[in-house]
């Protein structure tokens, strides 16, 4: 595996009172596609800027290959930055653009020409060489700022929301662009975003930030199935979310099964933890659309760990895949509920507006998170 | 996908795609098959002999006929409106008997060059300080550096006379050379303050990102970047000072008449056939730098 690796450790960066960044730690490893993911003003700008040495952590330290950089100035870090509204200078053609960093450095001609044109193979951009920054398109642009970053072969590329500029078929392709240069080039990514889903597609591993605290750290599947508080539960995909508090917590062998008391259900649910809670303890509790099923008639056999409720559809959305049905429950709430089409010869979605319905779900499919107030 | 158990609405809205993909979908009812939509007849307008075409044509001749008539006279084989004949003699007359006319060319020149020179120079520093920079005078400044182009022409003149002659300033080349390089500041700091406006502050730290120390950020990308503002105040400046005749008028002295000045005092006995030639010669070379400046502000439109 090539590149380095990074670790931030305790940073802490204020803006007068305000708090950017509050005792962040993260270790990301060789080569791997890590990504921030945030919501707009959480601190992953601040936080890449850090690293790429444009700015300094009033406390706190960045360890790139176990060496602090902090007191190194952005020209002698071996990162280099693609930024989140690419910053071509305007006064160089595409190449010059690409060469620029090889300039720097007093390249021979030959060998600076043929590597400006090896990488602006890689991104293929081959038939624009000649262009101003200013005649490209959107993704064009992009794909020079990712060229020019990697021609320094970098230990490390950050990269600040490179698609956040572009319409959304274009960043589908040029996200499994990025993953398949990650793949060819094999050094480490710090991938800022604040889109979850693109999170999601490419990364290795994944730190949610909010508020300028890191709130969970994991795999894409983790963060998605088992998110640490209600805040990463919300923030990725959708879910239904719910104030509850422990009733009662059995011990199983490899788990417990904890009954939580749901004032917005009016009813008490079961949900297996790997936590012991104690009985009157305030949690969150969340269950994914898709976790939910959904049927006409009331489900013959009813294990006594599944829950169940009765309801009326509110609202069906096709989306030809899947519908998604908003069903008010009997008690008055509103569940979001998601169900794939796989197969048209199986029971069709005959469900329909105003529907009487019943939605269930496995007590292995709801989860206990954290509330905090970030 | 499917349409048996899907809601009739749905099924209708197939049909429909199918038939007529939304682009299509103005076709006028009786039309079958794909349907183009006729060309704008706005458009086609300008082909005809329209109002805006004879519009155009008025100008053109109203800007160009005196043009046309000082090329014409100035091969004319006499003095006077008679046309005579064919002739090169006030070229002849130009080329080898005005030296006069040639050093007034001269001291426009030099005074064009280095008024703008020193104007640039200064001009960019100030918008770059104005724009850059946070300090008490800044608006104070900016409001004061557009007077010189807003006051009529004369009373700058007469208020550098005065000025020059209380600070005992002798009027010659000089005293020309500071009025104009004081008037064409506002527009070369105009101009590159437009260019800095637009200037993207990230590739500053691109450049020092991609391993360029600050000296060779500020040669290799910040001077480079802003050049298009700074070129075209140049010439800004060159041009206005090359024509400016009435501060000119106020602050020049004996031995330091420029072209202008000089071209009104040989009206002032005549037209003579020779500023006819002196007309054309200069619009040829004026039509020449311009064509080969296209290319060049082609460049500067594409880098902004
Ligand atoms: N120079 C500054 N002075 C004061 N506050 C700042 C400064 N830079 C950033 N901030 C604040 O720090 C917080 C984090 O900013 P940052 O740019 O890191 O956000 P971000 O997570 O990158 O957001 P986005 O997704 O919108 O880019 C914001 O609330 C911002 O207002
Ligand atoms: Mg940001």
């Amino acid at each position: 595996m090539k590149g380095f690796d990074v670790t931030v450790k305790d940073v802490s960066r204020a803006y007068g009172a305000f708090k950017a960044l509050d005792n962040v730690s993260i270790e990301i490893k060789k080569g791997e596609f890590f990504s921030l993911l945030g919501p707009s003003g959480c601190g992953k700008t601040t936080l890449l800027r850090i690293i790429a040495g444009f700015d300094s952590p009033d406390v706190g330290s960045v360890l790139l290959d176990g060496r602090n950089i902090i007191p190194l100035p952005p020209d002698k870090r071996q990162v280099n930055t693609v930024f989140q509204n690419y910053a071509l200078f305007p006064h160089l053609s595409v190449y010059e653009n690409v060469a620029f960093p090889l300039r720097l450095k007093h390249i021979p001609e030959t060998k600076l020409d043929t590597k400006v044109r090896d990488y602006l193979h890689l991104v293929q951009l081959d038939a624009h060489l000649d262009k101003k920054p200013s005649m490209l398109s959107g993704g064009q642009k992009q794909r020079v700022a990712i060229a020019r970053a990697l021609i320094n072969e970098p230990n490390v590329l950050l990269l600040d929301e490179p698609l956040s500029a572009l319409d959304a078929k274009l960043r589908q392709n040029l996200l499994v662009e990025l993953d398949h240069l990650h793949d060819q080039i094999g050094i480490t990514f710090i991938y800022v975003t604040h889109d979850q889903s693109e999170a999601l597609s490419v990364s290795d591993r994944i730190a949610v930030m909010n508020q300028g605290v890191v709130l969970q750290v994991g795999s894409p599947y983790e963060i998605y199935e088992s998110p640490a508080t209600d805040f990463v539960a919300r923030f990725i995909g959708e879910t239904n979310l719910f104030p509850a508090v422990v009733t009662k917590c059995e011990a199983y062998d490899k788990y417990f099964m904890t009954t939580l008391e749901i004032p917005e259900l009016q009813a008490e649910i079961k949900v297996t933890d790997y936590d012991e809670l104690k009985q009157g303890q305030q949690v969150s509790f969340t269950v994914r659309p898709e976790k939910l099923k959904i049927t006409g008639h009331k489900p013959s056999r009813v294990g006594k760990d599944i829950n169940l409720f009765s309801g009326v559809v509110e609202e069906p959305i096709y989306s030809g895949f899947q519908t998604k049905y908003y069903v008010r429950l009997d008690n008055g709430t509103v569940v979001k509920v998601q169900m794939q089409h796989t197969n048209y010869m199986d029971e069709g979605p005959d469900i329909e507006w105003k529907d009487q319905v019943y939605v269930s779900w496995s007590a292995e499919d709801g989860y206990i998170v954290e509330v905090i107030d970030k | 996908m499917t349409t048996s158990t899907k809601p009739p609405q749905r099924e209708e809205q197939h049909k429909a795609v199918k038939l007529f993909p939304s682009r299509l979908v103005t076709a006028p009812k009786g039309v079958q098959g794909p349907y183009k939509t006729p060309r704008n007849h706005v458009f086609r307008d300008h082909r005809k002999f329209g109002f805006s075409n004879i519009m155009l044509v008025l100008v053109v001749l109203f800007l160009f006929t005196p043009l046309f008539v000082v090329v014409g006279y100035s091969f004319n084989a006499t003095k006077g409106m008679r046309w005579a004949g064919l002739s090169l003699v006030w070229y002849e007359k130009l080329l080898f008997g005005s030296a006069e006319l040639w050093r007034a060319f001269g001291n426009s020149l030099l005074i064009a060059i280095s008024s703008s020179m020193v104007a640039t120079f200064l001009g960019s520093m100030a918008a770059v300080g104005i724009k850059w920079y946070k300090f008490k005078a800044r608006t104070y400044i900016q409001i004061t550096s557009f007077l010189p182009m807003v006051l009529p022409e004369v009373i700058i003149g007469i208020s550098m006379l005065i000025f020059f002659t209380a600070v005992k300033i002798p009027l010659g080349m000089f005293s020309i050379f500071v009025a104009h390089t004081t008037f064409n500041l506002p527009f070369v700091f105009l101009l590159v303050s437009a260019r800095l406006e637009e200037f993207d502050f990230s590739i500053i730290e691109a450049a020092r990102d991609l391993g360029a120390t600050e000296r060779q950020t500020l040669l290799k990308v910040i001077i480079p970047s802003i050049m298009p503002g700074v070129t075209s105040g140049f010439l800004m400046a060159v041009t206005m000072s090359l024509e400016d005749f009435v501060i000119t008028f106020f602050v020049s002295g004996p031995g330091s008449t420029t072209l202008p000045l000089y071209v009104y005092s040989m009206i002032r006995y005549g037209v003579s056939p020779v500023i006819n030639a002196l007309s054309f010669v200069l619009i040829l070379g004026i039509m020449l730098m311009a064509l080969s400046f296209r290319r060049f502000l082609k460049t500067i439109a594409a880098s902004s």
